[in-house]
């Protein structure tokens, strides 16, 4: 990165070291901070979407509907991440491949499954074999957005199923003896009400989510712990110009701070808007905060 | 009209050869297992197999672009179609051969060895690091010692500098270097075992074509001795040669 890093053996402890933190391995690791944060930036919006879509079904009063809503949440909730992690988002590759491989490719005659290989047309790729890296790697992150979205939102379905079931039964009652329909109560009454019941459970599945990031490397996608861990690892001089022992600890050590740092930051915000959310509301924290005023 | 249908024929013969040649071969890797492979100061994929990889390529006409995955997943990826080969320092086993075919070997059947911070470990009772899903998991676990597996080679050997593990058993020139740098901190014990069938790159098994491909030009660059010289280049001049 900058020019007197020709010959780093030469240099002293601070220049080695602005070297060393500047060489392009280094800007991947920082890259990675940037896609872990935009992953968390994508991630939870569409988590918050799912569990919504997840909790308004499973309270439906068609029954197919709720057993498609429960069944969500109890199979996604059940199942262990890091399974669902290896083994979903390859069959939820090869799945989009097979639509594909259907509708581009009918005069293929050979099979999609030959032994233990999968093979679609050419044309069926997803990203077409013939796409540049960039490609690829946006559609690694697409498809960890998709299944961070799925597993986060079942739990954030659970917890707005229960924070819908929270609002007392008076306040629904009250809107239907005011003539509303099921469709007013719901979004006039219900989902104003609910979020403050909601948020605690919600800012959980926000922290785990923010912790669950470093599951990115088994989605192909080099996160910030993978990079800690191979750029901390001992490097010998024969493959590197700045060799060193075994430097892990200082690279967790950072995590560690990023981590908490994040988190924090996040738990800051979170009560922030629980204070706002409770205003007015007929819970204990409301009452607390009628009282105050 | 005949005319037309020959050269319509014609015409999207010639573009389906286009999209055949314009095919970017993928190759899967680790970017962990120096001299192999590894990732270097600029980020970039480099070692043994990135040399003699992009001279395959070269022999073979085909224009290829390097992957990096994890090694746990490295297998299902390919079989996936995630990637084309994989070239990743992998030992031809007949157990992985079940699941993917290999080429020849590139490199000669390796010499595994033990390393530890004592030569007065006991190798047969004590406690041995390898790296997850490797031959020298599996010849731990059959040596009758306790296994511990790690998922990266890094963690193998720091697993016997803080004392967790007795030895590290891996490949004997992915522990060279480090052994001679380590200022007599780690020392070779016991006598080296010869292990698998060499390594070669792997496919999938319904892609005999490219193998063949790739079979080719590893023939050719052992015949010329342009092999031999990557060989001794990155593993010195003590390495077993074709």
């Amino acid at each position: 990165m900058f020019s007197y890093c020709t010959d780093p053996d030469t240099l002293g402890q601070l220049a080695w070291l602005s070297c060393y933190l500047t060489t392009g391995v280094h800007l991947s690791f920082y890259l990675a901070f940037l896609k872990v944060l935009g992953l968390l930036a994508v991630t939870a919006p569409v988590a918050l979407a799912f569990g919504f879509l997840g909790a308004m079904a499973a309270r439906s009063h068609i029954l197919p509907l709720s057993w498609l809503g429960r069944g969500y949440i109890a199979i996604v909730r059940g199942v262990p991440d890091i399974a669902f992690f290896l083994f979903f988002v390859i069959a939820l590759d090869q799945l989009f491949e097979y639509v594909r491989h259907r509708i581009k490719c009918p005069d293929w005659t050979g099979p999609v499954r030959q032994g233990n290989d999968f093979i679609v047309c050419p044309a069926a790729k997803l990203p077409l074999g013939t796409s540049p890296e960039w490609v690829h790697e946006t559609y690694g992150f697409f498809l960890a957005v998709v299944t961070f979205a799925i597993v986060f939102g079942a739990f954030a379905a659970n917890v707005l199923y229960g924070g819908m079931r929270a609002v007392p039964r008076a306040q629904l009652e009250t809107a239907e003896a005011y003539g509303m329909s099921h469709r007013q109560t719901f979004w006039r009454v219900l989902v104003p009400q609910m979020w403050v019941y909601a948020l605690p459970g919600l800012s959980n599945t926000w922290m785990v989510l923010i912790k669950a990031t470093p599951l990115l490397f088994l989605l192909g996608i080099d996160d910030i712990v993978y990079w800690a861990r191979s750029l901390g690892g001992t490097k010998t001089a024969q493959f590197t110009d700045y060799p060193h022992g075994d430097w892990r600890m200082w690279y967790f050590l950072f995590l560690l701070v990023f981590y908490l740092g994040f988190t924090r930051v996040s738990e800051v915000v979170l009560e922030r808007l629980m204070k706002r959310l409770t205003h007015g509301q007929a819970t204990t924290g409301g009452e607390a905060q009628r009282k105050a005023a | 009209m005949k005319k037309l249908i020959i050269s319509t024929v014609a015409l999207a013969v010639a573009a389906g050869m286009a999209f055949a040649e314009g095919k970017t071969i993928r190759m899967g890797t680790e970017g962990a297992y120096p001299p192999y492979n590894f990732i270097n100061d600029k980020g970039e994929i480099d070692g043994f197999e990135r040399e003699m990889g992009d001279e395959l390529c070269k022999r073979a006409e085909l224009t290829c672009e390097w992957v990096k995955n994890d090694w746990d997943s490295i297998i299902p990826n390919l079989v996936s179609g995630n990637y084309d080969t994989i070239i990743a320092g992998m030992s031809i086993t007949d157990e992985r051969k079940k699941v993917i075919s290999f080429t020849q070997d590139y490199y000669p059947p390796t010499e595994s060895a033990y390393v530890a911070a004592s030569d007065s470990v006991d190798l047969k009772g004590g406690v041995i690091s390898a790296q997850t899903a490797t031959i020298q998991a599996g010849h731990v676990a059959e040596s009758g010692a306790t296994l511990v597996e790690f998922a990266t080679p890094e963690e193998t050997i720091a697993a016997v500098r803080n004392g967790e593990a007795d030895a590290v058993f891996a490949d004997y020139d992915y522990l060279a270097p480090i052994v001679a740098e380590s200022n007599g901190e780690l020392v070779f014990v016991g006598d080296r075992v010869p292990l698998g069938g060499g390594v070669g790159m792997g496919l999938r098994q319904s892609d005999a074509e490219l193998l063949g491909k790739f079979d080719a030009a590893i023939t050719s660059m052992k015949a010329d001795g342009t092999l031999n010289t990557l060989l001794k280049k990155w593993f010195g001049d003590e390495v077993a040669t074709y």
